[in-house]
């Protein structure tokens, strides 16, 4: 099975460099939404709270022009069915949820590096925690990501949808990662964020195991 | 339930047998699908009920019946790609469950492969989730019947859809399949094309299980046995 | 049911009557007189009828979940007639509350949302419940709609708990009984409460709730019997 998830996540991977669909859409809304922060702002200064809070803001919506994909391209081009037959379930889900992890660090990075470049107030004083903030961040995204993605796939009115069903999904992610970025952003002790980090671990193995269980009512038909 | 039988098993142990490289004859064996009183329904609407069949290699069975009588919904179950509303269906290869992924090719118009990847990539990397080294000698000789060998490298989105329907047959072949399953079988083959999978399902219906489901007369004349569905219709 | 039914009406016909009507002093005795609670004096009414109603509406989701849990495990579509049930009347109870929880809070605090922890985590299950419903909407197939909602109902239902933790993390509350309110730090069914209060309170709790599992029954006996008419059709 693990050799199955590494394959699906490979096909996807190289799907993904060829068509370069779902990376082009990312990071162009990154890009745009960003700009269009700028151009609101101009001059003034904001503060740690609302610089994080936008971040956040720019990292779900540009997930969800991307990140459903996943399913709904192999829902649309008529190929979810030649994977039904020939991998199973926990494997795609498996491999989906690899390579939705590593669209979305890949999304974080370049929102860090467009937000480090276009805000001078955006400095990050705590690394560390920074770094851990936007990567147990990452997966919990991805793993919400995926199994709505999963779900989209099935129904009509894709786009709208998506945003609609990962919302309350991920306002608890969103809620600690905005809090713990502008604790990173203020320069706060790795060790202040501690109870933020379990719930985002807790929210992780959540999200990730409960999707693993359910996964096979969603995928088969 | 299908699903549950099949999951006891890892999904890549049946593969190990047929890796090597030999003729078809190799999987004889013994292989048995069989179907328990299978049902379908969509929606409170009844597609198919209490179908059942015992299939023992070598042997094969044509599914006809009307638009709509549900030949592709009994494919796609025979295939483990849905779910029945009722029954199931078993696959025992050598006496031991078999998985759908391994023990079944199937060539149908809802099955695609990827346009964005070249015929070859397609092949190796199915084969690869399939857990099973893609095997290139096969899918050259597959590739040449076909007469696609000269266009391995060129993407599936090129391809015309009579192309794209050979390629089907060499995915759905490559890992020799003691079952193999055909909705439309000729559906947008040229003449060559149609000599193929008349050489195809010859070779298939003398060492392992054929199962075509069609509308033609002269496709359903390929099988022994026969299942007509729509008896039930509305 | 019957028997529901009728406690339902007259618990809650009690609680309309003693939470309306009970007068309040400053130094009560006897049952029928309540403590004024400094701060909220009057306006303390309403959790008579904010209260139960919150409550319905998270009964309702777990309900609707449970309902969703058993759809998966047994394939029997009544299930899922009764998850939608329960999620279209928790929609209801989570507005009412909502509504009743925000006028309150125009004349409490000055105005109808705060962003309080339990605000936001009331606003936040009737996303929830908005989300099940347009994901229904966009589903075909009846088992199809009837497995993803369950299954969209688990998940929310598990992420949704998270919000315990979450929120004392953020936001000071507002609520009477939450973190930062100088009345008390205990929750809100402990506050300030005397006995008469707690009767007509927890009557209230009960009277909702039964109403719930009457009007639930009522939905999925109406369900039922649009399935046999629909059966019926069919020659």
């Amino acid at each position: 099975m693990i050799v199955q998830t590494f394959a699906i996540a490979s096909k996807d991977l190289r799907s993904e460099l060829r068509t370069r669909y779902a990376v082009n859409a990312l990071l162009m809304f990154v890009v745009t939404s960003v700009a269009t922060i700028l151009f609101a702002l101009r001059e003034d200064r904001v503060s740690t709270d609302v610089l994080s809070g936008m971040y956040w803001v720019v990292v779900f919506f540009s997930g969800t022009a991307g990140l459903s994909r996943i399913f709904v391209g192999e829902e649309e081009r008529g190929t979810a069915l030649t994977l039904r037959l020939i991998a199973s379930s926990s494997a795609v889900y498996f491999g989906k949820l690899l390579f939705n992890c590593l669209q979305t660090i890949l999304l974080v990075l370049a929102a860090t590096v467009l937000y480090l470049i276009a805000f001078p107030e955006f400095v990050i004083r705590s690394a560390a925690l920074f770094a851990a903030t936007v990567f147990l961040g990452s997966l919990g995204f991805a793993a919400a990501a995926t199994i709505i993605a999963a779900i989209v796939a099935k129904a009509q009115a894709k786009g709208t949808l998506y945003t609609v069903l990962s919302f309350p999904i991920l306002a608890p992610l969103l809620l600690t990662v905005i809090q713990t970025t502008a604790m990173a952003l203020d320069g706060a002790e790795f060790s202040a964020a501690l109870g933020q980090f379990q719930i985002l671990f807790g929210y992780i193995c959540a999200v990730v195991g409960l999707s693993f269980i359910l996964f096979d009512y969603i995928w088969k038909d | 339930m299908v699903s549950l039988t099949r999951r006891v098993i890892p999904p890549d142990f049946v593969c190990e047998k047929s890796v090597n490289d030999k003729s078809m004859a190799i999987m004889t064996g013994t292989i048995i699908l069989s179907a328990q009183s299978l049902g379908k329904k969509f929606n409170r609407r009844t597609i198919l009920d209490n179908i059942s069949f015992y299939l023992s290699a070598p042997s094969s069975l044509a599914l006809t019946g009307k638009n709509g009588s549900g030949k592709s919904t009994l494919c796609k179950m025979i295939a483990g790609i849905l779910e029945p509303s009722a029954g199931s269906v078993s696959i025992r290869w050598e006496g031991q469950i078999g998985s759908a992924a391994q023990c079944i090719g199937l060539v149908a118009p809802y099955l695609n492969l990827y346009d964005e990847f070249t015929a070859a990539e397609n092949i190796r990397f199915l084969s690869r989730i399939r857990s099973r080294m893609p095997n290139e000698k096969r899918f050259r000789i597959l590739m040449e019947q076909v007469d696609l060998w000269k266009r391995r490298d060129d993407e599936v989105g090129t391809f015309s859809s009579g192309m794209k329907q050979k390629l089907k047959y060499v995915f759905a072949l490559v890992h020799e399949p003691p079952v193999l399953v055909l909705d439309e079988p000729t559906s947008n083959l040229d003449d060559d094309g149609v000599r193929f999978v008349g050489n195809v399902v010859e070779d298939q219906k003398r060492n392992g299980l054929l199962v075509v489901a069609t509308n033609d007369a002269d496709e359903s004349s390929w099988c022994s046995e026969q299942i007509h569905l729509g008896e039930h219709e509305l | 049911m019957k028997i529901v039914k009728l406690l339902s009406i007259v618990l809650i016909s009690f609680v309309l009557c003693a939470g309306i009507a009970v007068p309040m002093v400053p130094q009560p005795h006897g049952f029928f007189q309540f403590p004024i609670i400094p701060g909220l004096e009057n306006k303390a009414r309403n959790i008579f009828f904010h209260v139960p109603l919150a409550w319905t509406a998270v009964l309702a989701f777990l309900v609707a979940l449970w309902h969703g849990f058993r759809y998966l495990r047994t394939q029997d579509i009544m299930h899922d007639h009764q998850s939608v049930a329960s999620a279209g009347l928790g929609l209801m109870f989570c507005l009412l509350a909502t509504i009743t929880g925000s006028i309150w809070a125009k004349f409490n605090w000055g105005s109808f949302w705060n962003w309080d922890p339990r605000e936001t985590s009331i606003f936040i299950l009737l996303l929830i419940y908005g989300a099940y419903f347009a994901l229904r909407s966009a589903l075909a197939s009846e088992e199809i709609r009837a497995r993803l909602s369950a299954v969209y109902s688990m998940i929310a239902g598990v992420t949704a708990p998270f919000f315990v933790f979450v929120m004392p993390r953020l936001f000071a509350g507002l609520h009477p009984g939450a973190r930062g309110d100088e009345a008390g730090s205990t929750p809100v069914a402990q506050l300030h409460m005397t006995g008469p209060m707690r009767i007509v309170f927890f009557s209230g709790l009960l009277g909702f709730s039964l109403l719930f599992f009457w009007l639930l029954n009522l939905r999925v006996r109406v369900a039922r019997l649009e399935e046999q008419h629909s059966i019926n059709l069919q020659p």
